[in-house]
């Protein structure tokens, strides 16, 4: 029985797969059904996971468990429930106090861990002496990170016109971003071949047999 | 006489193994700049290299427990498990041999774990957080003073007002898609101040405008955001609720989702402004298909490129936070921006001084930002 049901599995993804993949032709029937499976199931799948795995053993376990030395998650439940008031028409305007606190939690954070990690990271790898090196390579590779990190900062300038120098410079910058973005294009597209490559596996393996999963 | 030969070779014998298991000298003390929560140890050991070092500790000094077994090469340890601030500790080592035969050990040490309010290796950060929110504050102040501050023109923005005017036209929804991540990342919260811009426009020309979304409070916030800015255009009556929905916390569910809208509904323009993975070329790319104006921003440098290659007009990276002051021209986001700038004329000149003094050999400015 288990067996017959994990087949019928297979085949219902295979059959999915290729309703999926009707949309390369175009929208169609096929695709708006499995479209909707999608959607909807995943909406469930993570309805119940949120339950599951993130409110019930991060708040209702250890308050319910051990409530003296998790007091403070009961301003997170309360939180929770300002959320749940925009249920209520006439009380929803609660919901945005909770709203409030994690963009606000959310700024400060993020101004922290980004000037630590992107800023004086990036500031200390560039401060370097661009005439020493082993070889050649490395002293090329060093003008190359200093001129493209200067010229980049400049680029994101707001506060003056790109005309002039500063605009050539500027430009610079632009191409040196344009440079990182072809390489990062060519990167995840391999990364997005091997998706494909995952679902062939699925295909030939799983469901025809063909191949060894 | 023998007998006095005999005691003293077996007193020497004894000493000498006592000495051995006790010469390696062993430091403990405090991790600096943590929350109380580590000791660390250091030793010198020059004998023959053992097999294994062995930790222990003992919390009163007499009942010792094996804590960690280490690598015989190292010479420094952190011990973070289970250690509570303002507790003693005590500490001893053993250097073994491959049979677990006791080689050396050292004396046994002891520290006090404490908490430091401040963490010195951070003071790069104080100083540029002080220095940034200066500047801030100050172009605040000097924009509410009715300063003009001037920023330049962001390609991309301009064109909101025409894809909102061509969707009257053709009687074509608009499509915003403020990316797959919740309201605790910087760039939704970016994105959804642009969909503020955007649905004052979109109740300025009474157009049709689609939010789906893939978080809870994401949904929430847009919705607030959406009937905000037609109260502010006196349609508080036009606003449909249903125009911001939720699809499905699944990345790719919240794909299908999206792309069916594009197919069917066919937008005349669609904005692509957050954060976005994956599925930014699959949306891009099905938006061109449809022939709609599209607009992206994003700070996800994988991201990106997707989006050059299949939209209009891109905003990379900062573009996508300066957008929103840029857009809506209050003080409060002008002075932002404006000195945001400081910060980065103060980050370029840093790197010309410190990398100068490098040359002559001075690593001042690298050693603070390090804080080596």
């Amino acid at each position: 029985m288990a067996l017959t049901m994990e087949r019928l599995g297979v085949w219902i993804g295979a059959a999915l797969t290729f309703a999926i993949y009707s949309f390369l032709y175009k929208d169609n029937p096929v695709y708006k059904i499995a479209e909707q499976i999608f959607v909807g199931i995943s909406a469930g799948y993570w309805f119940i996971y949120t339950i599951f795995n993130i409110l019930k053993p991060n708040l209702y376990t250890p308050l319910t468990s051990d409530f003296g030395n998790n007091t403070l998650l009961v301003l997170p439940a309360i939180l929770g429930i300002f959320m749940l008031c925009r249920l209520v028409p006439k009380i929803n305007w609660v919901s945005r106090y909770a709203i409030s606190v994690v963009v606000g939690t959310t700024a400060g954070l993020a101004l922290i861990r980004t000037l630590q990690s992107d800023v004086i990271t990036q500031m200390s790898e560039t401060i370097m002496n661009p005439f020493s090196g082993p070889n050649a390579a490395v002293i090329l590779g060093k003008w190359i990170l200093i001129i493209g990190t200067t010229t980049g900062i400049i680029y994101f300038f707001f506060s003056k016109k790109h005309t002039g120098a500063f605009g050539a410079t500027a430009k610079l910058g632009i191409v040196f971003l344009m440079i990182s973005f072809g390489a990062a294009f060519g990167y995840t597209v391999m990364a997005r071949i091997s998706l494909l490559i995952g679902r062939l596996q699925y295909l030939l393996g799983e469901w025809l047999g063909i191949i060894q999963p | 006489m023998k007998k006095i030969f005999v005691f003293c070779v077996l007193l020497f014998l004894f000493g000498s193994s006592v000495w051995a298991s006790s010469n390696v000298p062993l430091t403990a003390q405090d991790h600096p700049d943590d929350d109380g929560s580590a000791i660390d140890l250091s030793w010198k050991y020059e004998g023959e290299l053992p097999f294994s070092i062995w930790i222990e500790r003992s919390k009163d000094g007499k009942d010792f427990e094996l804590i960690s077994k280490i690598a015989p090469a190292k010479t420094y340890i952190t011990d973070g498990k289970n250690i509570k601030p303002g507790n003693q500790y005590y500490y001893r080592l053993k250097f073994v041999d491959a049979q677990s035969n006791i080689m050396a050990s050292t004396d046994i040490v002891k520290a006090k774990s404490e908490a430091q309010w401040f963490n010195s290796r951070r003071t790069p950060l104080l100083v540029m957080v002080i220095i940034l929110s200066a500047a801030i504050l100050y172009f605040i102040l000097s924009a509410r003073k009715g300063k003009h501050l001037f920023i330049r023109k962001i390609a991309g923005l301009d064109t909101i007002e025409e894809a909102v005017g061509r969707a009257t036209e053709l009687g074509k929804p608009l499509l915003f898609v403020p990316g797959i991540m919740d309201l605790d990342n910087i760039q939704t919260l970016a994105g959804l101040n642009i969909l503020s811009h955007l649905a004052k426009k979109v109740a300025k020309y009474d157009s049709t405008l689609y939010v789906p979304v893939s978080k809870s409070m994401v949904l929430s916030t847009a919705k607030e955001i959406v009937k905000e800015a037609y109260l502010k255009v006196g349609r508080p009556d036009a606003f449909d609720s249903d125009s911001v929905f939720y699809l499905t916390d699944d990345q790719f569910g919240y794909v299908a989702g999206v792309d069916g809208i594009i197919v069917r509904e066919k937008p005349a323009a669609t904005f692509y402004l957050g954060a976005f993975y994956a599925e930014s070329l699959i949306l891009a790319e099905t938006g061109f298909e449809s022939g709609a104006i599209q607009i992206a921003g994003t700070a996800m440098p994988s991201q990106i490129p997707f989006f050059v290659a299949a939209c209009d007009y891109t905003l990379i990276g900062e573009e996508l936070f300066a957008a929103s002051a840029y857009l809506s021209d209050q003080p409060n986001q002008l002075g932002c921006l404006k000195g945001q700038d400081v910060g980065k004329a103060l980050i370029l000149i840093t790197i010309f001084v410190g990398i100068i003094l490098d040359i002559f050999g001075v690593n001042i400015i690298t050693n603070f930002l390090q804080m080596k």
